[in-house]
């Protein structure tokens, strides 16, 4: 490449770097600075740290709203692991022209968008409260429920199968294996990759739920971390430093796998185009 | 093992013994069957049962669980609702400015660090990677404050006299929709870059070595061969921002709150008052989410077109 378009090259990557880097940088830093700080702009580190959690854990239910979140989105993520890996497989190894029209039709639900499903949804979990009220309105199942079948899943799984050798699969059946042994006890472990990727995306799809949530729980103890972030984002005399303790602790998990599984983590989120 | 690829398992096991035959391709069928079963059932209910409830809904009108059937009312109504066509305007505009510059600015940051002799590549990546990290709302509520009226933005434009008066980012109409695009273009820019520079990957060298050769311009080889060798990419890219974008509601929930007035506000969040904000009308609401799904369908449809006649 040319001396001048280098330099160009540097320069434009630097900017979006910095852009892409100041808020994060703003956030845990205004973490550890008062309310008043962080409006006067400070962009250093302050010893406000220990206060702004104290301050948080007073101020809201910060380990029960954690643990909603981290229920719903373990519950939601292996669930969904079982269910989309069972159909990839099964979609994949016992092909059939009927079950390749099925899979065509699963696939047309990606078109359709969370907005419009979200009325009868709540319609629907609604009219099964008085009967079933463990998983009707304003409970953790609910949320979970809907969110944990999704033909991206599948189709991701049935992909994966592709590359998958069939000839253990027979192998297994010599030695006796049931169709279902040879599903868990040489598929899966053979697929550990792409069971990591896809876990990976379906835990951070579910910890950053957020509109299902905010439909369908309504009691302030059911509380998960976004909704509890929106919260406290729209107050009207905000607490800066605090609100962004709250946020980065938000983030942590999926910033904590982003950065130590950085390959699996990009794997999943491109699942969807080899 | 000399087992062609096509044959399923069904078929090679009944090679050996032929009698058995019926029964058992019958039950290798149920086991088949059975694999996708419960994934198929549970998206019949979770997503083309509650379509089909939609498309009942959206013929009834009435507040909460008080419904009668109307006829076309609510479709006549939809087109004359001034907050609906403004929610499909507001969204449109975010469609078709921020997917073009998204995708514009993610392929020429994956053609920069596509190159080889580029120093703290993997630095650089990981930098503009990492906003895909955030929850929407984590990073919405981040922007709302970093664009308030006395927020840094405003301050540091204020310093470096760019502006002369700070900017109303969340409470000018025009400002508002930009602070949203801003906000989701350095969400997803850097998402979309990973999938070009796989993509690139792929692109064999030595075309741009014959191209420099032939004497093409940086910006050439640009537009003659990156974005032609990424066309299918870059299509799925645009379909899946095109979907997201449609269903915008986290950020302008988070940042304006829809506001001011209903300058920034989407059709998703316009769904969420009219079902859960304002006094409930399910029935309406459903027709308004019938108007995103056709949406999501028009758009998707000009996309393949356009990636399709270009060939």
């Amino acid at each position: 490449m040319k001396r001048p378009n280098k330099v160009i090259g540097y320069l434009f990557l630097s900017i979006c770097a910095i852009i892409s880097i100041f808020p994060f940088y703003w956030m845990v830093v205004s973490m550890t600075n008062t309310s008043a700080d962080v409006t006067r702009g400070k962009l250093l580190p302050g010893g406000h740290f220990i206060e702004n959690f104290k301050n948080l854990l007073q101020t809201v239910d910060l380990v029960p709203a954690l643990s909603n979140s981290a229920l719903i989105a373990v519950g939601t993520t292996v669930l969904s692991l079982l269910i989309a890996s069972l159909a990839g497989y099964g979609f994949e190894i016992y092909r059939s022209r009927a079950k390749d029209v099925v899979f065509n039709i699963l696939l047309l639900s990606m078109m359709i968008p969370f907005a419009a499903l979200m009325v009868p949804l709540f319609r629907m979990f609604g009219s099964i409260t008085p009967m079933l009220p463990f998983i009707g309105i304003d409970t953790l199942s609910a949320v979970v429920l809907p969110t944990i079948t999704t033909a991206f899943l599948i189709f991701f799984f049935r992909q994966s199968t592709k590359m998958f050798p069939k000839e253990i699969l027979e192998a297994g059946r010599m030695d006796g294996l049931k169709e279902l042994g040879i599903f868990f006890r040489i598929y899966v472990p053979t697929m550990k990759t792409t069971y990591a990727a896809a876990a990976i995306i379906t835990f951070m799809a579910s910890w950053n739920n957020y509109l299902w949530p905010l439909v369908v729980l309504q009691s302030p103890e059911k509380q998960t971390i976004p909704l509890l972030i929106s919260t406290l984002g729209s107050s009207y005399s905000p607490d800066y430093g605090m609100i962004m303790m709250a946020i980065v602790i938000a983030t942590l998990p999926t910033a904590i796998i982003f950065f130590f599984m950085q390959k699996h983590f990009v794997a999943g989120m491109m699942g969807s185009v080899k | 093992m000399n087992i062609p690829k096509n044959l399923g398992p069904e078929e090679v096991a009944i090679k050996p013994a032929p009698r058995p035959a019926r029964s058992l391709r019958l039950k290798n069928t149920l086991v088949g069957w059975s694999f996708v079963c419960i994934a198929s059932l549970l998206i019949g209910i979770f997503y083309f049962y509650p379509m089909v409830q939609a498309l009942i809904l959206s013929f009834q009108s009435g507040t909460g669980v008080h419904l009668s059937f109307v006829g076309f009312e609510n479709y006549v109504r939809l087109f004359q609702d001034p907050v609906f066509l403004t929610t499909v305007k507001n969204t449109v505009i975010y469609l078709i400015i921020q997917v073009p510059v998204m995708i514009l600015l993610a392929l020429f940051l994956s053609v920069v660090l596509n190159n080889k002799t580029l120093k703290w590549k993997g630095f650089f990546r990981t930098a503009i990677f990492l906003p895909c990290v955030t929850s929407l709302v984590a990073y919405s509520v981040v922007f709302k404050y970093l664009f308030a009226p006395d927020g840094i933005v405003n301050m540091m434009l204020l310093k470096i006299n760019l502006v002369a008066e700070p900017i109303q980012w969340l409470t000018d109409p025009f400002w508002a929709k930009i602070t949203i695009i801003l906000a989701i273009t350095w969400r997803w820019t850097g998402y979309n870059m990973i999938f070009y520079l796989s993509a690139l990957q792929n692109v064999d060298r030595s075309i741009y070595e014959a191209a420099k050769i032939d004497g093409a311009s940086a910006v050439q080889q640009f537009f003659k061969i990156t974005i032609p060798m990424l066309k299918p990419i870059i299509l799925f890219t645009s379909i899946t921002s095109t979907i997201g974008t449609l269903q915008l509601f986290d950020e302008v929930m988070n940042i304006t709150a829809g506001g001011p007035g209903n300058a920034t506000m989407t059709i998703s969040q316009y769904i969420y008052n009219l079902s859960f904000k304002y006094t409930p009308d399910f029935g309406y609401a459903a027709t308004v989410s019938y108007g995103i799904v056709f949406l999501i369908v028009i758009f998707s449809i000009i996309q393949f077109k356009a990636a399709g006649d270009k060939k």
